[in-house]
């Protein structure tokens, strides 16, 4: 038996999929999180059953690609599969469309009315009973983030069964309105708190002041937290502890040789130096670790927040004119403020947008306009010495080429973009356990993806260093990186690696010694010319090979122009 | 009816027919017609979203920016063309 869990977008399919499985999917307050579906497994009645988070959808006649995945999945339901369907208690009618479809399709179906609390809030009561009784399928009254009801909801899965209860298609509606009147009463209460701040969002006048305070907030927050950490925790730990350890070690390897080289690196004035030594332990452990996880911690706190609350999609509104211009839509925003994490999540998040067009526009502005975390962990950590104004050249350039390259693609690529259409999930207050354990999974994602490849990628160096092929590299491109971007050749070695990982990358500029200048220059093209490995095999993925090559070539050009462009312009 | 506070006409403004993008924010409303290609008309459909229903604009954005519509207890943000192809008949003001 498998069962599949269907419904609305954004009414806690993935929260029932955490709490039953004990997985980790990631659960967020706006439509389109799930954008694949994800299988899991439970124990029911003593057995072992899969269990698919399915992407929401509010129909079976799917209107994109997400919806398209969940319908397929149904069609291939096989006998004795069972579907759980999750129903938002706060928006039944509309949530009963998609169970009398399922109904109709003769589908074994157990009712989920999730969240149940929030209907005592908003002076909604329904009889679970009577709603049972009509619908002759079980109904469950649940909520899905603290966990209340889910114990029962399980205990009742086996008695999931197809509907007996029939209509005509054509007063599908009307007989929804019936069952309604007769199992819902709704009392009036008065604007809540969330639903007056709600409200000031997305009216002009106070909902603009208020996007621009929330990303100030946000950009604040997140140096604050990033800077502390780095400062106070993990700068010391390293300084103090770590260090004496390391040069132990050195000493006890013959403070000499390939091995020595590799593990500890070159010692600098007899000591360790984190950016320039380079070796598996040292600079290996250090970037990851101490410069770039502050950050990405600190990030991800703010933008579990923001998503748990539910204010992304009011953003969207927000900025969906600038995206037009853009040739998208206001929701293009929740993939590129992703892809500030990691890019990987930002291109499989453009999954939400309608059009091939679309998605091919969103993908490469992301992946020439947006940095990482780690990239924007490693330039701060260079460039802030020079002052922010020098680091705010260099995200100010980055943003510049976002824009002018999305009008470009608009204007260039063949086809229409669609306007946006977006449910708006009410404000929540989020839970504080599933934000923890969001923010703990994303950080422990990330210290499994980035220490293995931080590692490789400092070995790659070493020996492609000890074999000479960097500075082979560096007199063959000389030329253009010399001339045109007014860097010393050996900064190709930096181009080089950033295949692998960028903040390696960034890491090799420092024993170079460049100026202020350079550095933005570099950090800029770093940025831009060409994804890391991860983001290119999910390009690949998403893109199709032919497109990737478009949109790999855009990103080699752009970035020799705008890399040329800022040679000339700064001084 | 509180009339003191309003700088507006409420009373004129029932009974007049015009569409979602037009309707001042605030208003409510009975959808009439939702003209368009099928496109539109299923996918409001599929939010339950249809003719005879009220709705209540929340928002709009400057520079023909999207529409904020609230239907029973879902809010809807769409683009202001699709929002001109929701006919609605006025009915009063929602706050």
């Amino acid at each position: 038996m498998r069962i599949l869990l269907m419904g609305n977008p954004n009414v806690g399919k993935s929260a029932i999929f955490n709490r039953l499985t004990g997985a980790n999917v990631i659960v967020s307050n706006y439509a389109g999180t799930t954008v694949e579906f994800t299988k899991g497994s439970l124990k029911v009645a003593g057995q072992n059953v899969e269990l698919i988070d399915v992407p929401g959808t509010y129909t079976l006649d799917p209107t994109n690609k997400a919806e398209q995945i969940a319908v397929e999945m149904l069609k291939g339901r096989k006998e004795g599969d069972v579907v759980i369907n999750v129903v938002e208690a706060t928006n039944l009618e509309r949530s009963l469309n998609l169970t009398l479809q399922l109904i109709k399709q003769n589908v074994p179906i157990i009712l989920a009315l999730n969240f149940w609390d929030e209907t005592k809030h908003k002076g909604i009561s329904i009889d679970v009973e009577k709603l049972e009784n009509i619908l002759k399928v079980p109904c469950v009254p649940i909520c899905a983030v603290t966990g209340e009801g889910v114990k029962h909801l399980v205990e009742r899965i086996e008695e999931a069964k197809p509907s007996s209860l029939e209509y005509d298609e054509k007063e599908k509606w009307h007989e929804i309105g019936n069952i309604v009147d007769k199992v819902q009463t709704i009392t009036h209460r008065h604007h809540t708190l969330l639903e007056r701040l709600s409200d000031a969002s997305v009216r002009p006048l106070t909902g603009l002041p208020m996007a621009v305070i929330v990303l100030f907030l946000t950009f604040k927050l997140i140096r604050f937290v990033g800077e502390g950490l780095i400062g106070y925790v993990c700068k010391p730990v390293f300084e103090n502890l770590w260090s004496p350890l390391m040069l132990k070690l050195s000493y006890f390897l013959g403070s000499a040789g390939f091995i020595h080289d590799l593990v500890i690196g070159h010692l600098v004035k007899g000591q360790i130096d984190y950016g320039q030594s380079f070796g598996l332990l040292t600079t290996g452990l250090f970037v990851p670790l101490a410069a770039v996880l502050p950050y990405v911690f600190a990030f991800y706190l703010v933008l579990s927040f923001l998503e748990d609350f539910g204010y992304l999609p009011r953003l969207a509104i927000m900025v969906d004119t600038l995206m037009h211009r853009l040739g998208l839509h206001g929701l293009a925003i929740v993939p590129m403020l992703l892809g500030l994490g990691c890019n990987v999540p930002g291109v499989l998040a453009t999954r939400i947008l309608e059009t091939r067009r679309e998605r091919f526009i969103a993908v490469t502005i992301l992946s020439i306009g947006v940095p990482c975390a780690a990239l924007q962990a490693m330039v701060v950590g260079l460039l802030g010495r020079y002052g922010m104004a020098k680091v705010g050249i260099v995200y100010g350039t980055l943003f510049i080429v976002w824009i002018v390259l999305g009008v470009l693609l608009n204007h260039t690529v063949k086809g229409k973009s669609p306007e946006i259409f977006v449910e708006i999930p009410p404000y929540r207050i989020p839970y504080l356990r599933s934000l923890s354990k969001k923010i703990w999974i994303r950080m422990k994602w990330f210290i499994k993806e980035a220490v293995p490849f931080v590692l490789l990628g400092v070995l790659i160096v070493n020996i492609l260093y000890t074999l000479g092929i960097i500075q082979f590299a560096a007199k063959f491109t000389a030329p253009v990186v010399t001339r045109v971007l007014g860097l010393p050749s050996e900064a190709v070695g930096a181009l080089i690696i950033g295949f692998l990982r960028k903040d390696v990358a960034v890491g090799m500029l420092i024993p170079l010694g460049l100026t202020a200048k350079q550095l933005i220059i570099a950090s800029v093209i770093l940025a831009m010319y060409f994804p890391c490995v991860a983001t290119f095999t999910t390009l690949v993925k998403e893109l199709g090979f032919v497109d990737m090559l478009k949109s790999a070539g855009i990103m080699i050009v752009s970035s020799l122009i705008v890399g040329g462009l800022l040679n000339i312009i700064l001084i | 009816m509180n009339k003191s506070n309003s700088s507006k006409k409420p009373i004129e403004s029932m009974g007049k027919r015009i569409s979602l993008a037009r309707m001042r924010a605030g208003q409510k409303g009975n959808i009439i017609k939702i003209s368009g290609g099928c496109g539109v008309v299923s996918r409001l459909e599929a939010l339950g979203i249809r003719e005879g229903r009220e709705i209540k604009k929340i928002s709009e954005q400057w520079m023909r920016g999207p529409v904020l519509l609230q239907h029973g207890n879902t809010q809807l943000a769409l683009g202001f063309g699709l929002a001109s192809k929701v006919l609605v008949e006025i009915t009063g003001e929602y706050r």
